[in-house]
């Protein structure tokens, strides 16, 4: 049914996932990021009022209601990877209460901290790592609580399902619930004094050893799916606020173009449209969604001519390598690179060549923001919920912690895709029209607009010496600024709309290098920023897309070692157990070449001249802050019409401790896949004045018949070690182990992404 | 814009009337004027799938579909089809196999494999694939889909 929301009937709304009644205390009386906590210093242990949303407060993270259920809140939030989940079970363990008791609530700026939103794989990483501190404290307090009231020394004390008990005296027992009464812990923590992934708190309790866990390290389902699958949930787009105004933004059909002016008469036909206006921001709002996307396109618009900011397609990878450099790091500098080259018996030299590429949400962004005079909300389905409410702030021109952001699950996003951009072009209307708006993009602005992933080139060389040693490496990479906008939306540069009304491109002038995995006596990695094409309002500037610059470096310097492998005389899989530095990296890449059968050989296989379609298999492995996988593609290649069907993946993957394996493995088939998708299809395409790839026939993803027939997943759990991410890790092989796989079947390697069937087939002529 | 015209149409089994442009594409009426939530916008050009709805058991991408032109017609979206008392096989069997990410496509998804397995009890593997060609998804849950297309193929003919 149709959601009608107030901020506050939002808050009510959450009741249904707080299971218990004690719970509507916690929501309701939740004060915002501001607020303040009243008559604190009076208050002892167990308090009425809620303390003050701070990083150093106990309540900020736990709740406990007056039956016992365990509300975590969380600064993170989740896309549809079981982050929730995660966090559940680690506060469960950590409390010594059942899995079934405790629900995390996230992305909420009035229920939550900023731990930076989904960022770089850390919701378990570091989130999870802050989270595990927080309810060890809260059971400590909870336990030292349970000894006074008890009349025992708390390590007297056992705690059995949120029920606290003398240890032999099982009779003797008070329940956290029972302690709490549904209050608060009004208990400080020791805050970093940071915001965002790396916001850390604790207190004075020590976490269990991994060997105590018994929620962490089984599976649990996550809690969305059945409101997904019935239909039920809500997402951003199904938000709806009393009063609010539907809009659409105006795009220049040609990128650099400016509205000069328009026929306010060209829209008059449509009862209740208006023009909303401000410097070079354009769009259009209206009283229904349909009358919305009427006037949006009816609207006649005189636009300046833009002139024409990119290159031909065609120009694209000799525009990369002839550009100023503005910005260069080697990362990585050992030995010296051009002796060990000068005295190698033989040289490899390849460079190799990524496109742009579009996050291409399911949906268009949808964001809907109510701009008040003193104050405001915005529904985002952003990954940054705290960071989007103080871009609100600051576009919209209003006092400090006066905006609260609302995170509603959203079509997708991995990374900074157009969900910033339509929380902003939100906040602007709002506060032109006085009334809130709901803004929902056409699927050109989910595919044409999004920020993009950079395109970029890759050099490689590398020495080997008469007894087949690598004896150099160099790797260096050169292309597009990796955060033309930031992924922390909250400055009006980072936006669409904020450089519209004026904030300049602030680039960050950085890319990045491989991982120094490898133990090559002379090596150096880096890296080479050259400037955007257009330094404002551009269909291609560049942001963070899943697993950033992890595709396309990998791309090529896993390739690169193949080369390297084949000129060394030596089997990929050998090549790389040779020169791998750390034993857990040959570990992993051992089982996955034994889940996959691996038979090593020497350069491409042979003997399959004769065939329409050749198979060959490839691997590659990738570390991921801390992550680490190995992957092997077994691939089949249809000469004749260029089809690569990627036709199964064997994945090792290493994140340390696992928290939910069957949660895991399915994170991991959707990496393999969507990084499958970008290595077979996807690339921007462009003219001198305008990105063309503007829908899904332009812009083509993988579809089922292109899906794998199996990704074989070896979870290689290491309790001892801490738990890193996963949700981008296994995203980062993919593309070279799927062009390794093609040229063991066809002898022929292919170094520019992504492996169409056309660019196969000339390729293969 | 075509004058409004009253429109009558049945939405999971209820009647429902109102005013509106019978150029407007049925995905609107449904979100707007009958009030569900589901199906969802994704593309407005019938390329991936996240609009469908069934009408007269057809699988029919809503956002390029005239209101005008489903008038008396029955209409059933992804809520309709099933409910967690009363699941189709196919809303079991992707809660089962845990299959959605973000599950904005799940529309597609499940209303195109609920005529597919109408039409065709016991696809194969490659008729599956086929089937469901020409549906998005974004966050790479093809295999998880094509495993629970499966399992409620298995769950039907039992």
């Amino acid at each position: 049914m149709t959601t009608m929301m107030s901020p506050r009937d939002f808050a009510l709304s959450r009741r249904a996932l707080l299971r218990g009644a004690g719970a509507l205390v916690v929501t309701i009386a939740a004060p915002p990021i501001g607020g303040t906590g009243k008559a604190r210093a009076a208050m002892s242990f167990g308090a009425a009022v809620k303390p003050r949303l701070m990083p150093d407060e106990l309540d900020s993270f736990i709740a406990i209601t007056a039956d016992g259920h365990v509300t975590a809140f969380f600064g993170k939030m989740d896309m549809g990877q079981g982050v929730d989940v995660a966090i559940s079970q680690i506060v469960a363990d950590e409390l010594d209460v059942d899995y079934g008791r405790v629900t995390t609530i996230m992305g909420d700026t009035y229920h939550s901290v900023n731990q930076g939103g989904a960022s770089g794989s850390t919701a378990v990483q570091r989130g999870g790592k802050a989270m595990r501190a927080i309810a060890a404290e809260a059971r400590r307090v909870l336990v030292e609580e349970a000894g006074k009231r008890l009349g025992a020394e708390p390590a007297k004390l056992e705690v059995n399902d949120g029920v606290v008990s003398v240890k032999g005296n099982a009779a003797k027992k008070i329940s956290y619930a029972e302690i709490l009464q549904g209050r608060y812990f009004n208990h400080k923590l020791k805050w970093n004094k940071r915001y965002g992934n790396s916001l850390y708190a604790e207190g004075a309790a020590k976490p269990k050893k991994p060997s105590e866990y018994r929620v962490v390290g089984k599976s649990f389902p996550r809690t969305d799916v059945p409101g997904k699958v019935f239909g039920t949930m809500d997402f951003i787009t199904d938000v709806k606020v009393p009063g609010m105004m539907h809009g659409r933004v105006i795009h220049p059909e040609k990128a650099g173009a400016r509205p000069v002016g328009y026929d306010a008469g060209s829209i008059k036909h449509i009862k209740g449209a208006r023009i909303v206006h401000e410097k070079e921001f354009l769009g259009v709002v209206a009283e229904t969604e349909w009358d919305a996307v009427r006037a949006a396109r009816a609207l006649k618009v005189r636009w300046s001519d833009g002139g024409k900011p990119f290159t031909e397609m065609k120009d694209l990878y000799a525009h990369i390598r002839k550009a100023r450099v503005i910005a260069e790091k080697m990362d990585t500098e050992k030995g010296d690179i051009e002796a060990a080259l000068k005295g190698a018996a033989k040289v490899v030299r390849a460079e190799y060549e990524w496109p742009f590429q579009s996050h291409a949400s399911m949906g268009p962004a949808c964001a809907i923001a109510d701009v008040r005079a003193d104050g405001g909300t915005v529904w985002t389905g952003s990954q940054k919920p705290h960071f989007t409410a103080e871009g609100v702030q600051r576009i919209a021109g209003l006092p400090k912690d006066s905006v609260r952001g609302i995170w509603v699950p959203g079509p997708g996003s991995y990374g900074r895709n157009d969900a910033g951009d339509a929380a902003m072009q939100a906040a602007v209307m709002s506060k032109l029209v006085g009334r809130p708006v709901r803004v929902q993009g056409m699927r050109e602005e989910g595919t044409g607009w999004d920020p993009k992933g950079p395109a970029s080139v890759h050099f490689a060389r590398g020495g080997i010496d008469a007894g087949g040693n690598v004896v150099a490496y160099e790797f260096v990479s050169k292309g597009f600024d990796r955060q033309d906008v930031r992924s922390n939306e909250s400055k009006p540069s980072d936006n669409l709309a904020g450089q519209q009304l004026g904030a300049k491109l602030n680039p960050r002038k950085f890319f990045r290098s491989p991982e120094d995995t490898y133990d090559i006596p002379a090596r150096k990695l880096g890296w080479q920023v050259i400037p955007p094409f257009l330094d404002r309002y551009s269909p291609l500037r560049t942001s963070h897309l899943r697993d950033p610059l992890g595709p396309q470096i990998q791309f090529a310097c896993e390739q690169f070692l193949d080369e390297l492998a084949e000129a060394a005389g030596m089997d990929p899989v050998a090549f790389r157990l040779k020169y791998l530095k750390e034993g857990r990296d040959r570990e992993l890449v051992r089982a996955a070449a034994e889940k996959a059968g691996w038979k090593p050989r020497v350069g491409p296989r042979k003997g399959q001249g004769g065939k329409t379609t050749v198979s060959g298999r490839g691997v590659s492995y990738a570390l991921r802050n801390g992550t680490r996988v190995a992957v092997v593609c077994e691939a089949e290649v249809d000469k004749r019409s260029g089809r690569i069907w990627a036709r199964k993946f064997t994945v090792a993957h290493d994140c340390g401790l696992v928290i939910n394996p069957e949660g895991l493995r399915l994170c991991l088939e959707g990496n393999v896949t969507m990084a499958l998708s970008r290595t077979l299809f996807e690339e921007v395409q462009f003219e001198p004045d305008r990105v063309t790839s503007v829908d899904w026939a332009s812009y083509p993803i993988l579809e089922t018949p292109d899906a794998p027939e199996a990704i074989d997943v070896v979870l290689l759990n290491r309790p001892d070690k801490a738990a890193t991410g996963a949700g981008e890790g296994a995203t980062r092989p993919v593309s070279a182990a799927v062009a390794n796989a093609v040229y063991d079947a066809t002898g022929v390697r292919i170094r520019r992404g992504p492996l169409t069937p056309e660019r196969v087939k000339a390729a293969l002529a | 814009m075509a004058k409004e015209q009253r429109i009558r149409l049945n939405v999971n089994g209820r009647p429902y009337s109102f005013r509106t442009d019978p150029e407007m594409p049925l995905l609107y009426a449904l979100r707007n004027d009958v009030g569900l939530n589901n199906p969802h916008f994704g593309c407005g050009l019938a390329q991936c799938g996240a609009c469908t709805v069934h009408v007269d058991g057809v699988a029919t991408r809503s956002c390029v579909m005239p209101v005008g032109e489903v008038r008396g017609k029955k209409v059933v979206t992804l809520a309709g089809l099933g409910t967690p008392e009363k699941p189709h096989p196919l809303q079991k069997a992707f809660v089962e196999e845990q299959a959605p990410q973000c599950g904005y496509c799940l529309n597609g998804w499940i209303m195109t494999a609920a005529e597919l397995l109408a039409k065709n009890p016991k696809p194969s593997d490659g008729e599956i694939r086929e089937g469901l060609a020409g549906i998005k998804c974004r966050c790479g849950t093809h295999m998880g889909i094509i495993r629970a297309v499966k399992r409620a193929a298995r769950a039907m003919a039992s």
